[in-house]
């Protein structure tokens, strides 16, 4: 292999690398700004120079390619002025706005002017003005005055995005990016841009300053948004989130993730129609009361029914721990094989990208547990006809809204004799609840979900609930969480009377006789991996920060894999 | 420093103390004739000098706060003390405080937040009569907060003086 050297030390590379993508897999930084590793070349930051031994000038190591022999250097005192001298043309028209710019703090410029720059500059003329405010789409704010014309933004629309939209006009120090004439730049995948401007040029409008990006601490978790599970980090201040941004992982969603994950999925945490504490119906109105009263209300009513009177509907919302829970119930303490789950699939609604038809996080995971759409010839379809003749006389949902996706049920549903309904929202099924529990988020809870590739992937608990203290149980604190107390205003957020399903079935079941001995997620999960052959040997550790892929060519026959 | 006699070394004017007595009392009598010290607080102030850091205060220019929300004070702040939350608005500096609170019993005086603000926005003020009955009557949000720039203004020479 041919092998090149880059300050002293011999690196082996595939022909065709160039020199950047030698040094960036083994860990050596070359400061750039328009390199970026899924998108074209195209060279013209000049942040990059290095110099290569025997070659006349500086080269730009993101478009040389590396040759066998070649001696590159990139702390060399000719590299390193070439590089302070490109930071200094520009910082030349960047303006003085660090103080209110979203992106600082995590500013690829502020960076590499701290350590690449000199720290002063010799420019005293007049700065170029430009447009400070344009909308270039609902979701994408550009400042022209801050861009450094790197046109990643412009490459990634092209490239990734497959969406031509963006557009360089103007020449020299006039220039300027653009949407075409009476266009938006409003592509499924616009958000992606705020990432990737290594400068605040490209501001997200929905998180346009909220808060300061030192102030919230990052939790990797999962995107709920579709059977994708864009691997995503959790951005919470005071026990709000604030955004969501996508998190690398190569074989899943890349460095991408689309604008309804970014957009939609975090808001319904923070909502004011969260439940908060168990209710039940006392005279036709739901009351709040306290956990063991509605557990053991639970528990007295569910002795009324037996056997094949009860439904059961699990939830492609919520994680592996809690339908394996909700399946051992049915099974072992309501002895019913009822149980079935509600598909959410938005037909076109797909692209080659990472959108799926498919709009929850762990319908796989269901499956692989044996539960499907319909069972025992009860499904969604035939739930009506099935209550109104009475044979089935008690109905568990949990984490769904039937009557949103089917609006015939609620006439049926009035005639239930029993309601159970574990919900994080209020919905449209709720207010017919006997006994309402309130369910913690995906942003809440420990878990696992699978996604469609069939990558078991954790989610972690971002968001404290009540019984959570974000120190003792491992939530990842920002400055203002370690120090704040109950005093503080900002460390007072609102902390939601909230339970993972698992934990509030365990608690039903283990009254009703059961033996649900689990003390944490991780628990319920190793017994999944005792019963499920594809999921053997897993723990968390196991399935990391970047998941863990089934393969198993019987999946894909059965459709269950793609 | 005086040298401090033992009593076997003293004369003998100094063993009958009498002499030293008066010398004394001399001293006092010489100080009631000099100008007095003492000052008469509170009904008369303490004038203080413009390197005087007393509560924290943010500046106001023709009537809105110079401050753009950018949070180093907060950040900076050893207690803890600052909660800035911005938001945007129409005038060229794009964004502003929609809320600003300094809890005045976390607050240590130390002057960071006036060292790091880009905008000489906030500033140590003359101001130190600080009390309060209850807890919330400590949090001083921007009523307290906003002190028109004339009021400021040699504590802002100063403060340009000395970077």
């Amino acid at each position: 292999m041919p092998k090149v050297t880059i300050d002293g030390i011999q690196y082996e590379f595939n022909p065709g690398e160039t020199i950047i993508e030698v040094a960036s897999r083994n860990g050596v930084e070359i400061p750039h700004y328009c390199w970026h590793p899924r998108l074209s070349v195209s060279g013209n930051c000049r942040m990059c120079l290095v110099e290569v031994e025997k070659m006349p000038k500086l080269v730009i190591a993101c478009a040389t390619q590396a040759m066998d022999g070649m001696v590159v250097h990139t702390k060399s005192e000719k590299a390193v002025k070439g590089r302070e001298h490109v930071m200094e043309f520009l910082l030349i028209n960047h303006p003085l706005d660090c103080p209110i710019c979203d992106e600082a703090g995590e500013c690829a410029l502020q960076d590499y002017a701290y350590r690449y720059g000199t720290g002063y500059s010799r420019f005293i003329e007049e700065k170029n003005h430009k447009p400070k405010r344009v909308k270039l789409g609902p979701y994408v704010m550009f400042d022209a005055e801050r861009c450094i014309s790197c046109s990643r933004c412009i490459r990634f629309s092209k490239e990734i995005a497959k969406a031509d939209q963006l557009t360089f006009v103007q020449r020299g120090d006039r220039v300027t990016i653009e949407t075409f004439p009476g266009k938006e730049f409003d592509n499924p995948y616009s958000l992606n841009v705020v990432d990737i401007c290594p400068v605040g040029a490209l501001t997200n409008i929905d998180f346009r300053f909220k808060a300061r990006v030192w102030e919230m601490s990052a939790t990797k978790s999962i995107c709920p948004g579709c059977a994708r599970g864009c691997n995503i980090d959790i951005w919470v201040r005071n026990n709000e989130i604030l955004r969501l941004t996508p998190r690398f992982n190569e074989k899943v969603n890349d460095y991408w993730m689309c604008d309804h994950g970014r957009i939609n999925c975090f808001k319904f945490v923070n909502a004011d129609d969260r439940i908060d504490g168990p209710f039940v119906k006392k005279e036709s109105q739901l009351v709040l009361v306290n956990w063991d009263e509605a557990v053991s209300r639970a528990v007295s009513e569910l002795k009324r029914f037996k056997g094949n009177e009860f439904a059961v509907i699990a939830s492609p919302f919520a994680t592996l721990e809690d339908n394996y829970a909700l399946l051992k119930f049915s099974k072992q303490i309501l002895k019913t094989n009822n149980i079935f789950f509600i598909p959410h699939i938005k037909p076109g609604d797909q692209d080659d990208i990472l959108i799926r038809e498919d709009k929850t996080p762990n319908s796989t995971g269901l499956r692989l547990l044996g539960i499907d759409v319909s069972k025992n010839d009860l499904s969604l379809e035939t739930l009506d006809e099935k209550i109104n003749s009475k044979s089935i006389k008690c109905l568990i949902v949990v984490e769904d809204d039937p009557i949103a996706v089917k609006p015939e049920l609620k006439n049926a549903i009035q005639n239930l004799d029993l309601l159970i309904v574990f919900a994080t929202n209020k919905n449209k099924t709720t207010q017919y609840a006997d006994i309402l529990f309130p369910a913690a988020t995906y942003a809440e809870k420990n878990g696992v979900f699978v996604n469609f590739q069939g990558f078991v992937q954790r989610i972690r608990p971002a968001v404290a609930t009540i019984d959570v203290d974000r120190s003792l149980d491992g939530l990842a604190q920002s400055r203002w969480d370690k120090f704040g107390t109950e005093f503080d205003k900002w460390a007072r957020g609102r902390k939601v009377n909230a339970r993972s399903d698992w934990k509030i079935i365990s608690q039903i079941a283990n009254a009703l006789g059961g033996k649900f001995d689990y003390d944490t997620s991780e628990d319920v999960f190793i017994e999944i991996t005792q019963n499920v052959k594809e999921l053997a040997n897993l723990d968390y550790e196991t399935i990391g920060e970047l998941g863990y892929q089934i393969k198993s060519s019987k999946l894909i026959e059965e459709k269950i894999l793609v | 420093m005086a040298v401090k006699k033992r009593k076997k070394d003293l004369n003998f004017f100094e063993r009958i103390y009498i002499v030293e007595i008066l010398k004394g009392m001399m001293l006092t009598l010489k100080h009631l004739f000099k100008p007095k010290f003492t000052r008469q607080y509170p009904e008369e102030k303490y004038v203080q000098p413009p390197s005087y850091r007393g509560r924290p205060v943010l500046v106001m220019d023709n009537g809105k706060e110079r401050c753009v929300a950018c949070g180093l004070c907060s950040r900076v702040c050893p207690a803890l003390a600052i909660q800035v939350q911005a938001a945007e608005t129409e005038d060229e500096k794009e964004r502003y405080p929609e809320l600003f609170e300094i809890n005045m019993l976390r607050c240590i005086f130390c002057g960071f937040c006036e060292e790091v603000c880009p905008e000489e926005a906030i500033v140590m003020s003359k101001d130190y009569e600080l009390v309060f009955t209850k807890y919330e009557d400590a949090i001083f949000g921007k009523d307290k907060l906003l002190v028109p720039v004339e009021q400021l203004k040699d504590r802002l020479e100063f403060i340009r003086a000395h970077r």
